[in-house]
């Protein structure tokens, strides 16, 4: 696995840079036009919540290369309160702030695995990953 | 943004981020009462996504230009947006599509002859 770029999420506008990190990326791995777009979606809802949430955070994008299939990951850290009830938080139209409720649970059907790891008090880390096809 | 047969025309750019949406959300709502406009368009061709934000942001313009009596049309969403847009679980209540800006412009205006 290859670390690619870190982008640290503090305000709104490292969202969109965070984006376009995750576009080049699957840019990278030749992926087609649904799932890179997905994973670019999926990358926004995430680092969204870490600012919104959690108080900010980091992203790592990573190459990872299997029997010669390309992969993009994301993995989003933040130190925010962590998330009591996962399952909750996973449900479509949970939510704690003002927002839909269809972020996590959103990005968690957009990519191909998901893993959140969240611990109350200490912060959030979701991993994204994703094929190119 | 520009008006066209009394349609306000706005072009949503990729790099908008968060607080720059917000912005043009009022922006809109100030064109359309300045113009009497009785119809919006919204061009998302140059979108490369639409996450829950935006799409919550296209809502609200278009519940906002509704109030103001002003008919809201989205145009030039990408297949690829579309498909995400529905596994994400957004429904887009009551915000509608075309093709392009003209058919939009047309479907809008050929309705206010009808009223009239």
């Amino acid at each position: 696995m290859t670390l690619r770029k870190s982008v640290t999420l503090k305000t709104h506008g490292d969202i969109a840079y965070a984006r376009q990190v995750a576009g080049e990326l699957m840019v990278e791995i030749e992926a087609s036009a649904i799932k890179r777009t997905k994973f670019v979606t999926a990358v926004s809802e995430i680092a969204r919540n870490a600012i919104n949430y959690g108080q900010g955070g980091v992203i790592t994008f990573h190459l990872a290369e299997a029997s010669g299939r390309k992969r993009a990951l994301a993995v989003c850290t933040d130190r925010g309160p962590g998330i009591e009830d996962v399952d909750a938080a996973l449900r479509d139209g949970f939510s704690t702030g003002k927002s839909l409720g269809l972020g996590l649970g959103g990005a968690k059907r957009l990519v191909d695995q998901f893993e959140i790891v969240s611990t109350p008090g200490s912060g959030t880390r979701v991993s994204l990953e994703c094929g190119p096809r | 943004m520009m008006t066209i047969n009394g349609c306000v025309v706005v072009a949503i750019r990729d790099d908008l981020d968060d607080q720059e949406i917000v912005a043009l959300q009022d922006q809109l709502v100030d064109e359309v009462a300045r113009q009497s406009a009785h119809g919006v368009v919204i061009d998302i061709s140059g979108l490369e996504i639409v996450d829950t934000f935006a799409g919550r942001m296209l809502a609200a313009m278009a519940q906002m230009a509704q109030v103001m009596n002003a008919r809201t049309i989205v145009v030039g969403m990408r297949p690829a947006v579309a498909m995400t847009l529905v596994e994400l679980g957004m429904t887009l209540e009551g915000v509608e599509t075309a093709l392009n800006a003209d058919r939009a412009i047309n479907a809008i205006t050929g309705d206010r002859q009808k009223i009239s």
